[in-house]
């Protein structure tokens, strides 16, 4: 293990300063906090360069999968006859995660002069933000920092004299989790239903309307200025080496005081949730499990929430994932099978329904988690149902459906014992049932 | 907790239906610049692009759900064949391929809200509203829902009424805004 990290940013090290709508998140109140400032440097730099020092960084994306994005950005071809494009993700829909929203909502700016940035890197005159449909008020926040930045020469046709040319465009999505998935979010993009693509080809080959595309999810975008202006050794310093940066937490669920907190990458969860979100509600002893990247990651149990920290390859050695940082706490109040059979429902809602293993198999698994989660059932169909997760896992085009799986392994890993004891209880009642008919 | 157990395959789309009417619809004058500006978002020959903003703009200027012949409206103007617009418009949560109330509540009953007691949230709003969540009041007045996480999870429970957000929901103050909707008073704006 690891040793411990500092639990705070000084406000000069937030990349979001405003998360919390305490501020002006106009382009006023933006400038004010030194936005836009050094960009034209940033724009005269080479594109190699930049992603040289992307690639020093370490800056992992922040969307779920966690990709180096000096690298992903490296795939895309110099523009050539077809245009290349910058696609930013804005199709936050995994269960527990809320801080994009934040972003949009409160500090717009810094994904616009993301968006800037990467399209100089990536050779792309244009980008499209793809907003999820609920978001409505956050879309028309991020619509008027992109007036903004028009008007104040950062967009449109050779900024600032540097001769790089970028548009924006907000599209909107209408509910639809699995457009959060890359190439599901361009085929969406392009007018179609939502279903992911076969890859290869790569987006950064065959993207949006064929031409090369990146797709990056907002936080990662908005993180790329800051880097580039204050440096590879600023960014280092927090986390451990490959987890680098900053990073926003979104702790909702059993905790005194839910937030979206930025801080440093690699805390520990107990400092996060004790330190930054009110503790868990009765107490740590209170604390029964927690999910701690988003719905399609595996549950910790409360014994290895003791020590765990927060990144990527501290929670994949701990059998579960960072995911997009989203971190659900449940105290001993909560039912925590009735809460897993929910985000079983949830996956069975939201399969696309293109490849067989997930159509039919996510249903499955949530009518059976549905019934053992109440104990209707037998220890038999416990492994039964394992036994299935790991034959639908890996079977598909997208990870949609592993990450409808993890959960169950999670859940059946960490809380077997749990489920017998409903199956025992259920058994004994219905015995008594038949006895006094 | 649902009565969807017994449901067989359930997917994306699997269950929507379409239907059928003979009208011709026409755009009014006021959405047609708006429709134009759109468009021009997109890259000549990539019009379909436009197909979800357009859909969108078909539900709310005309009745909030998109009969057959609203779609091929949207078809004929984005030059796509009828079929892929009710592909589309089945595919995607928020639209409503058979008619719907005057406003849409939609309550989160996913993870992080269901742990801070959505559930009592929403048997608070059906008292209210006298109706049970998947249906339609039968003055058309709410269509009430349960809804997929909508990313507002650190001020959960929430919900959505029409284009709005409101969090940090209690029992009391989700009833005070249903009484709102009742009365003619619709929040036109998110609450905290
Ligand atoms: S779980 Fe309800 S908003 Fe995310």
């Amino acid at each position: 293990m690891a040793t411990k990290q500092p639990h705070t940013l000084k406000p000069e090290d937030k990349i979001f300063p405003n998360l919390d709508g305490s501020g002006d998140w106009t382009i006023k109140g933006y400038q004010k906090r030194g936005g836009y400032k050094g960009l034209e440097k940033i724009l005269k730099m080479k594109p190699a360069e930049i992603i040289d020092q992307l690639k020093a960084s370490a800056l992992r994306g922040r969307g779920g999968a966690g990709f180096p994005t000096g690298m992903k950005w490296s795939f895309m071809p110099p523009a050539g006859d077809k245009p290349n494009y910058l696609v930013v993700n804005a199709d936050e829909s995994e269960p527990g995660t809320c801080k994009d929203r934040d972003i949009l909502l409160y500090d717009p700016h810094t994904l616009v002069e993301g968006i800037i940035v990467g399209c100089h890197t990536l050779g792309a005159k244009a980008s499209y933000v793809y907003v999820r449909g609920e978001y409505v008020d956050e879309a028309d926040h991020l619509q008027q920092a992109i007036d903004e930045a028009y008007k104040a020469g950062f967009l449109g046709k050779n900024i600032m004299g540097t001769k790089v040319d970028v548009d924006i465009h907000v599209h909107m999505g209408a509910g639809a989790y699995i457009c959060g998935e890359e190439t599901a979010l361009l085929e969406s993009l392009e007018g179609k239903k939502g279903q992911p693509r076969m890859r290869p080809p790569f987006p950064a080959g065959f993207g949006l309307y064929g031409c090369p595309t990146t797709i990056n999810n907002v936080e990662t975008v908005a993180q790329v200025p800051p880097i580039l202006k204050k440096g590879v050794e600023w960014w280092t310093q927090f986390g451990r080496p490959n987890n680098h940066g900053t990073k926003i937490f979104s702790v909702s669920g059993a905790v005194n005081k839910p937030i979206n907190i930025e801080a440093p990458m690699s805390i520990s969860l107990k400092d996060l949730i004790e330190k930054h979100a009110g503790g868990v509600i009765g107490g740590w002893d209170n604390l029964l499990g927690v999910i701690p990247g988003g719905s399609s990651t595996p549950l910790l149990s409360a014994e290895q929430c003791e020590n765990v920290l927060m990144d990527f390859d501290a929670l994949r050695e701990e059998g579960t994932g960072l995911g997009t940082a989203a971190v659900i706490v449940m105290n001993k109040d909560t039912d925590i099978l009735r809460v897993m059979s929910r985000i079983s429902r949830f996956y069975k809602h939201e399969s696309c329904g293109q490849c067989t293993p997930c159509r039919e198999g996510v249903g499955w698994v949530w009518r059976l988690m549905d019934r053992l989660s109440q104990g209707d059932g037998t220890k038999e169909e416990l492994d039964q149902l394992f036994d299935v997760t790991k034959k639908i896992e890996g079977h598909t085009i997208c990870a949609f459906a592993d990450g409808a799986m993890w959960p169950v392994q999670g859940v059946l890993r960490h809380y077997r014992p749990l489920f017998e004891q409903r199956i025992k209880e259920h058994a004994a009642k219905k015995d008594i049932k038949v006895k006094s008919a | 907790m649902s009565n969807e157990t017994k449901q067989q395959a359930s997917y994306r789309g699997s269950h929507v239906q379409i239907v059928d009417d003979e009208n011709t619809y026409v755009w009014p004058k006021k959405v047609q610049p708006e429709i134009k500006k759109l468009i021009a978002k997109y890259p000549k020959g990539r019009e379909a692009s436009a197909v979800i903003p357009l859909l969108k703009i078909a539900q709310n200027t005309f009745d909030g759900w998109l009969p057959t012949g609203l779609m091929n409206l949207v078809a004929e103007t984005l030059s796509m064949p009828p079929v892929r617009v009710y592909e589309v418009a089945s595919f995607y949560d928020m639209f409503y391929t058979k008619p719907v109330g005057k406003h849409i509540v939609r309550v989160c009953t996913n993870v992080s809200c269901m742990v801070r007691g959505c559930y009592k949230v929403l048997s608070e709003i059906e008292d209210e509203l006298g109706m049970k969540a998947g249906t339609t009041s039968e003055d058309g007045l709410v269509t009430l829902e349960e809804f997929e996480c909508l990313g507002a999870c650190c001020e959960a429970p929430m919900m959505m009424i029409d284009d709005h957000y409101h969090t940090s929901l209690t029992g009391d103050k989700a009833r005070e805004l249903m009484k709102r909707i009742k009365d003619g008073d619709a929040p036109a704006e998110a609450t905290k």
